[in-house]
C-alpha cells in the first residue's frame, strides 16, 4: 500500500469537472482510491479524514492537489504522472456540440484524424509535392509521389533521407504500385501471391503485374521508383531499397525488376544487391540484351510478357522457360488473312500508345522486323517525326508525350486526342494496321472500349468508302477484378472487329508481321 | 527496413487527386483526403522552408521548454506604479504605443490623438498645436509596449507618469505591465485627448493608482490565472467581453479597499469607477497573458509565437526563437459589428495590443465559451465553438489552466505554433474592439479578425535560415 499527492500550480477547475476527474485516476493499474481537488484549507481537511492525506499542508486555494493510494510506490507514481499528463493532453472528446469538425488540410493535421496513418500519396501540382513529402517523411510516413516536375536535386535528397530512417519514397513521376494489396495511384486489382515487382515504368509495373495475374499467379509488392530513379545522379536508391525490402519479406519467393536499360554504374549496382538478395530474380531491361544481364540467380528477358512468363514459372519451382521471337500459333494464323484483307496501298503500321513503355517496347520489337519506324520518341534520331501530328511511313507515338498532354488530360483517361488520330490515320491510304493499347485499372477510363469503339467504327466506313479495310491489332492491360472488367472490354473491342493479343509484345510482333514485306 | 510496412494495415493520407483516395477505400485500404491548398498562400520558397521545419526534431525540443515556461506561467497582480518607476529603463521623454514599431508620420489617427493627449498630460506642452509640433520633432522616443514587457490596449500610449499594473511570474521572475483602463467613450486609447480625458487621466495617475496598488498590497498581490479560468466559466473570453472577470476581482478589491486608509469618499469614487466598467479587468488580464508568454519567449529555434499585435497601420508578430524580430503586414479591417450611426467607412484597420489575449489561449481562441461574444459577427453559439475547435489545429497544446465549460472542458487551445498556421493555412482569429479612424471619436463597434499569414510566412523564413 502506498500513497502519494501532487499539487499542480495554479490550475483551476471546477469541482464537478474534478469529481469526474478523479473517477477516471481511480481507474488507472493498481490504484484504489484517488481524489483531485482545489487545495482549499476545506478539502484538505476532508482529505485527511479521509486517510488518503496522511498530514495536513498549508492551503493553496489556486492549485489544484491529487492524491492517490495504491497497491504500491510505483503504480502511485506511473498514476501521478499519467493523472497530470490527462490534465494536460489535448481533448478527443469535446462534447457533442453539433460542430463539425474541420477537414485536415495538412499532414500533420490529418494524423490527428488518422494517427495510425503509414503512407501519404501526393499528386499536387509539382511545384509543391517536395515540401509535401519531405513533411511526410520527418513524420515517419512512407511517400508515393504521383506528381512530376520535380528536380533532380530535391529527389536525390528526399530518397536519401528517407533512406537514412527506413522510409521509401516512390517517385517523383511515379504512376502506378500496389503496396499491401491496395493499388495506388493508376494501378491495377492484382491478385496478392508470391511475386515481388519493383519498376521505374509505371505502364511496365501494370503489364507485368497484370499478365501474372492473367497467368493465375499474384504478387506480393509492386513497388514504382519513378522515371528518375536509375538515372546516375539518383544512383537507383529507391530500386536498390525496394530488392532488401523483398528480399528480405518471407512472402516473396520470386522478385521482377522492371526497367528502361540504367546507366552501366547504377546496373552494377543493381545487379549487384540483385544477386545479394539470394531469391530467384528475373530482369526486364527493356532494350538491353538478355545475356548481359543473365548472371548467377538473375534471368535476364526481352519482354514485359516473357518477364511476367519467368517470374511466374520460377514461383512455381518450374524451369524459366524458353523464350521466342517468333509469334506463336494462335496469332500466326491470324497474319495471312488480315494480309488478304489489304489493297495495294496499305502498307504501313500505325501504333496509337497511351502508355510510353508500351510504346517505347513496341519500337525495339516492331523495328527487328520492319526496316525503319518513326516515332515521337524514336530508337535512333534519324526516325524522329518531324511533325508529330501526322505519320510518317511505319509509326509509333506515345500519347501520353507532353508534347500532347498539355493542358489536356492523359489519354488514359481522355480518349479525344487518340480518336481524332485513329480518324486521321483512317483517312491515309497507307495505313494498314491501327495498333492500340488499352489500359484498365483504377484512374483510368471507366470504359476504354467504349470510348474506342465509335472511332473504330467509324475508321472503318471512312476506309470502306475507298475500298480498304483497316486490321485493328490491340491488347488490353488489366485484370478481371478491375473495374472495368478485363473480360467485358476484351468482348466489346472483339466484336468492334479488333484482334487482340495478350500482350504488348505479341500486338507489336502480329502488326509487324501483317504488314512485313508489302 | 522499410518491410514492417509490409505488415500493417495501409493508411494513406490523400493528398491531390480525390479519386486515389476513392480507389484506396474501394481496395481494402484506408485513405484519408486532405482538404489540401498549397501552404505559405502559395509561396514555393516558403513551403519547401516549411517543409524543412516539420517535424524537426530540434523544433519540437524548443517548443517544448519554450510551451512548458508559458504553461508553468505563475502570473500574480503585485500593485501598480507609475511607468517611469515601474517599467525598467523608462525614459523620460518616452512615450510606448501598440503595435510593432511604428514612427510618428505613419501612424494612425486614433494614436496620434493618443500622443498629443500624453504630451499635454506629462506638461511637455501645453496646447494642440504645440503637442503636435512636439510630437513631430523627433525630441520623442516612440517605443512599442512589447519593448518594455507592457501591453497597451488600442493606441496602447503609455508616458511616464501613467500608473501601471505590475504582474510578476512567479515561475520565472519575468515582469509585464500594463495601463489602467479608463472606460468607453471619449478615452485616450481611443485617440481623444480632451480635457474631460486628461482630467480623469490625472485622478487615474494620483488617486485611482495609489488605491489600486494599496488594496492589492493589502491582499498581497492577486493571482491571476484562477480569475480568468474562472470568468471562462461564467461566459468572458477576458478579451472583448471581461464583464465576469471585472466582476470577480472587484469582490476582492472592495474588502481589501476598505481595510486600507483611504478615505470613504475616495474609495466610493473608485469603487463605482470599477463598477460602471465592464472592461476593467481587460488590461490585468493583457498583462498576465504577456507574463505568461514573454516566459516561453527567447528559446532558440522555438516557433512559439509570443506576441501579436497591431498598431493600426501594421499587424506584427514575435516568435520565441527569433529574439526581437517583427514580422508585420498590413493591419487588416475588422468583420463585425458596428454602434448606431457608424460603419465599416468610419473603422480604423485593426489595433492594440489586446491580441496577446489570443496569442495566450484566451480570447477569440476561447471563443466558445463566450457565446455572447460571437453575436458581433451575427454567429451562433455554434460558431463560437467551431473558432475555438478551429484554432485548436494551430497550437501546440491546450492550456489546461483555462477549461471551456461547453467544449466539455478541454483547455483553451494554446501556443500558437508559426509553422502549423503557415501549413494549414487557418489564420488566427482575434475579437477585437473597432477603434473610429479620426482620433478621438472612441470604440465604433467590435467584430473578429484574422492575423494576416503573411508574418507567420515571414517567421518561418526567418528561422528555417537556422536549418
Amino acid at each position: 500500500m502506498a500513497t502519494a499527492q501532487r499539487i499542480i500550480k495554479n490550475l483551476y477547475r471546477d469541482s464537478v469537472s474534478l469529481m469526474q476527474f478523479s473517477e477516471k485516476v481511480r481507474e488507472l493499474d493498481g490504484i484504489r482510491q484517488a481524489s483531485a481537488v482545489m487545495a482549499t484549507e476545506n478539502n484538505i481537511s476532508l482529505l485527511v479524514e479521509a486517510g488518503l492525506l496522511l498530514q495536513s499542508v498549508p492551503a493553496s486555494p489556486n492549485d489544484l492537489m491529487i492524491v492517490v493510494d495504491g497497491k504500491d510506490g510505483a503504480s502511485v507514481d506511473a498514476a501521478l504522472e499519467q493523472a497530470e499528463a490527462m490534465l494536460k493532453a489535448k481533448p478527443t472528446n469535446m462534447g457533442d456540440s453539433g460542430v463539425q469538425n474541420m477537414p485536415p488540410r495538412s499532414i500533420e493535421m490529418g494524423l490527428e484524424t488518422m494517427p495510425a496513418a503509414n503512407f501519404v500519396l501526393i499528386s499536387t501540382p509539382g511545384e509543391y509535392a517536395a515540401a509535401e513529402a519531405r513533411k511526410a517523411l520527418h513524420l515517419g510516413l512512407h511517400v508515393m509521389m504521383f506528381s512530376d516536375n520535380v528536380s533532380i536535386e530535391e529527389e536525390i535528397s528526399l530518397k536519401q533521407y528517407a533512406k537514412n530512417n527506413n522510409l521509401l519514397v516512390m517517385g517523383p513521376d511515379c504512376g502506378t504500385a500496389i503496396i499491401n494489396g491496395v493499388p495506388l495511384g493508376f494501378a491495377n486489382v492484382v491478385r496478392r501471391g508470391d511475386i515481388g515487382v519493383i519498376a521505374a515504368s509505371g505502364t511496365g509495373l501494370q503489364q507485368v503485374t497484370c499478365l501474372i495475374d492473367r497467368l493465375g499467379g499474384g504478387i506480393t509488392q509492386a513497388i514504382g521508383t519513378g522515371g528518375h530513379d536509375l538515372k546516375s545522379e539518383v544512383g537507383g536508391i529507391t530500386m536498390l531499397q525496394g530488392i532488401e525490402a523483398l528480399a528480405a519479406d518471407p512472402k516473396t519467393k520470386v522478385i521482377l525488376l522492371v526497367s528502361k536499360p540504367p546507366s552501366p554504374d547504377v546496373m552494377k549496382k543493381v545487379l549487384e544487391k540483385a544477386e545479394e538478395s539470394g531469391k530467384p530474380v528475373v530482369a526486364i531491361f527493356i532494350g538491353a540484351e538478355p545475356a548481359n544481364v543473365t548472371q548467377a540467380n538473375i534471368i535476364g528477358v526481352k519482354t514485359l510478357e516473357d518477364a511476367a512468363v519467368a517470374a511466374m514459372n520460377l514461383s512455381q519451382g518450374k524451369q524459366v522457360g524458353v523464350f521466342s521471337n517468333a509469334l506463336p500459333a494462335e496469332y500466326a494464323s491470324l497474319v495471312e488473312p488480315s494480309t488478304k484483307k489489304l489493297i495495294q496501298t496499305q502498307k504501313y503500321v500505325r501504333a496509337l500508345f497511351s502508355g510510353g513503355t508500351f510504346c517505347y517496347e513496341n519500337l525495339l520489337l516492331m523495328s527487328e522486323l520492319l526496316a525503319c519506324v518513326y516515332s515521337n520518341i524514336p530508337l535512333k534520331k534519324e526516325y524522329k517525326l518531324k511533325d508529330v501530328w501526322k505519320s510518317t511511313e511505319h509509326t509509333a507515338i506515345d500519347l501520353g508525350d507532353d508534347l500532347f498532354t498539355q493542358g489536356r488530360p492523359h489519354p488514359m483517361i481522355d480518349f479525344r486526342l487518340r480518336n481524332d488520330r485513329i480518324i486521321q490515320e483512317a483517312k491515309d491510304p497507307s495505313t494498314a494496321v491501327i495498333l492500340l493499347d488499352v489500359v484498365l485499372g483504377h484512374g483510368s477510363n471507366m470504359n476504354p472500349a467504349g470510348e474506342l469503339i465509335p472511332a473504330i467504327l467509324q475508321a472503318q466506313k471512312i476506309a470502306a468508302e475507298a475500298n480498304r479495310q483497316i486490321i485493328f491489332v490491340g491488347f488490353v492491360c488489366g485484370t478481371s477484378t478491375d473495374p472495368q472488367n478485363l473480360t467485358r472490354q476484351e468482348e466489346l473491342l472483339r466484336d468492334a472487329g479488333v484482334i487482340l493479343t495478350k500482350s504488348n509484345a505479341q500486338a507489336a510482333r502480329l502488326a509487324a508481321a501483317i504488314v512485313s514485306g508489302r | 527496413m522499410v518491410n514492417k510496412l509490409f505488415e500493417q494495415d495501409l493508411q494513406v493520407i490523400n493528398i491531390g487527386l480525390t479519386s486515389f483516395a476513392d480507389a484506396i477505400d474501394q481496395t481494402g485500404g484506408k485513405s484519408l483526403q486532405l482538404d489540401w491548398r498549397p501552404p505559405a498562400m502559395g509561396d514555393k520558397f516558403a513551403g519547401t522552408q516549411l517543409a524543412k521545419l516539420v517535424n524537426q526534431p530540434e523544433v519540437e525540443a524548443a517548443n517544448r521548454v519554450a510551451f512548458e515556461r508559458f504553461l508553468s506561467a505563475q502570473p500574480v497582480l503585485t500593485g501598480v506604479g507609475k511607468a517611469k518607476d515601474a517599467i525598467p529603463n523608462f525614459g523620460s521623454r518616452t512615450i510606448l504605443h501598440s503595435g510593432p514599431p511604428i514612427e510618428w508620420t505613419r501612424m494612425c489617427g486614433p494614436m496620434q490623438g493618443a500622443v498629443i493627449g500624453a504630451i499635454i498630460f506629462e506638461g511637455w506642452a501645453t496646447d494642440q498645436e504645440s503637442a503636435r509640433k512636439l510630437a513631430s520633432s523627433g525630441e520623442i522616443a516612440y517605443s512599442p509596449c512589447h519593448h518594455y514587457g507592457a501591453v497597451g490596449p488600442m493606441s496602447g500610449v503609455i508616458s511616464p507618469s501613467m500608473p501601471v499594473w505590475i504582474v510578476k511570474n512567479l515561475d520565472r521572475g519575468n515582469m509585464a505591465f500594463s495601463n489602467l483602463n479608463e472606460g468607453l467613450g471619449k478615452v485616450l486609447r481611443f485617440g481623444a485627448n480632451d480635457p474631460s480625458v486628461l482630467e480623469r487621466l490625472k485622478w487615474m495617475a494620483e488617486i485611482l493608482g495609489p488605491a489600486m496598488n494599496a488594496a492589492v498590497q493589502q491582499i498581497g498581490g492577486i493571482e491571476l490565472r484562477p480569475i480568468i479560468a474562472q470568468a471562462l466559466h461564467m461566459g468572458d473570453e477576458c478579451h472583448n467581453r471581461n464583464a465576469a472577470a471585472s466582476s470577480i476581482l472587484f469582490k476582492k478589491l472592495a474588502p481589501a479597499l476598505l481595510k486600507t486608509d483611504l478615505t470613504q469618499a475616495t474609495i466610493t469614487k473608485v469603487l463605482e469607477f470599477i463598477a460602471g466598467n465592464d472592461h476593467f479587468f481587460l488590461n490585468i488580464s493583457m498583462a498576465c497573458c504577456k507574463s505568461m508568454l514573454d516566459a516561453g519567449h527567447g528559446v532558440e529555434r522555438s516557433t512559439l509565437v509570443t506576441a501579436m499585435s497591431r498598431n493600426g497601420v501594421d499587424f506584427g508578430i514575435r516568435m520565441s526563437g527569433t529574439g526581437d524580430d517583427w514580422f508585420t503586414a498590413p493591419a487588416p479591417m475588422v468583420n463585425g459589428l458596428f454602434f448606431p450611426g457608424y460603419t465599416q467607412a468610419d473603422a480604423a484597420p485593426d489595433l492594440g495590443d489586446s491580441a496577446i489575449t489570443e496569442t495566450a489561449g484566451i480570447g477569440g481562441f476561447a471563443m466558445g465559451a463566450a457565446p455572447a461574444i460571437v453575436q458581433f459577427v451575427g454567429g451562433t453559439p455554434q460558431d463560437a465553438i467551431a473558432y475555438t475547435r478551429e484554432m485548436l489545429h494551430i497550437t501546440l497544446g491546450v492550456h489546461g489552466g483555462f477549461t471551456l465549460p461547453p467544449l466539455n472542458f478541454t483547455g483553451s487551445p494554446a501556443g500558437i505554433d508559426a509553422r502549423k498556421v503557415v501549413d494549414t493555412g487557418i489564420a488566427p482569429v482575434i475579437n477585437t474592439g473597432i477603434a473610429h479612424k479620426d482620433a478621438g471619436v472612441g470604440q465604433v463597434g467590435a467584430g473578429i479578425t484574422r492575423a494576416p499569414l503573411e508574418c507567420f510566412t515571414q517567421a518561418i523564413n526567418s528561422i528555417a535560415k537556422l536549418f
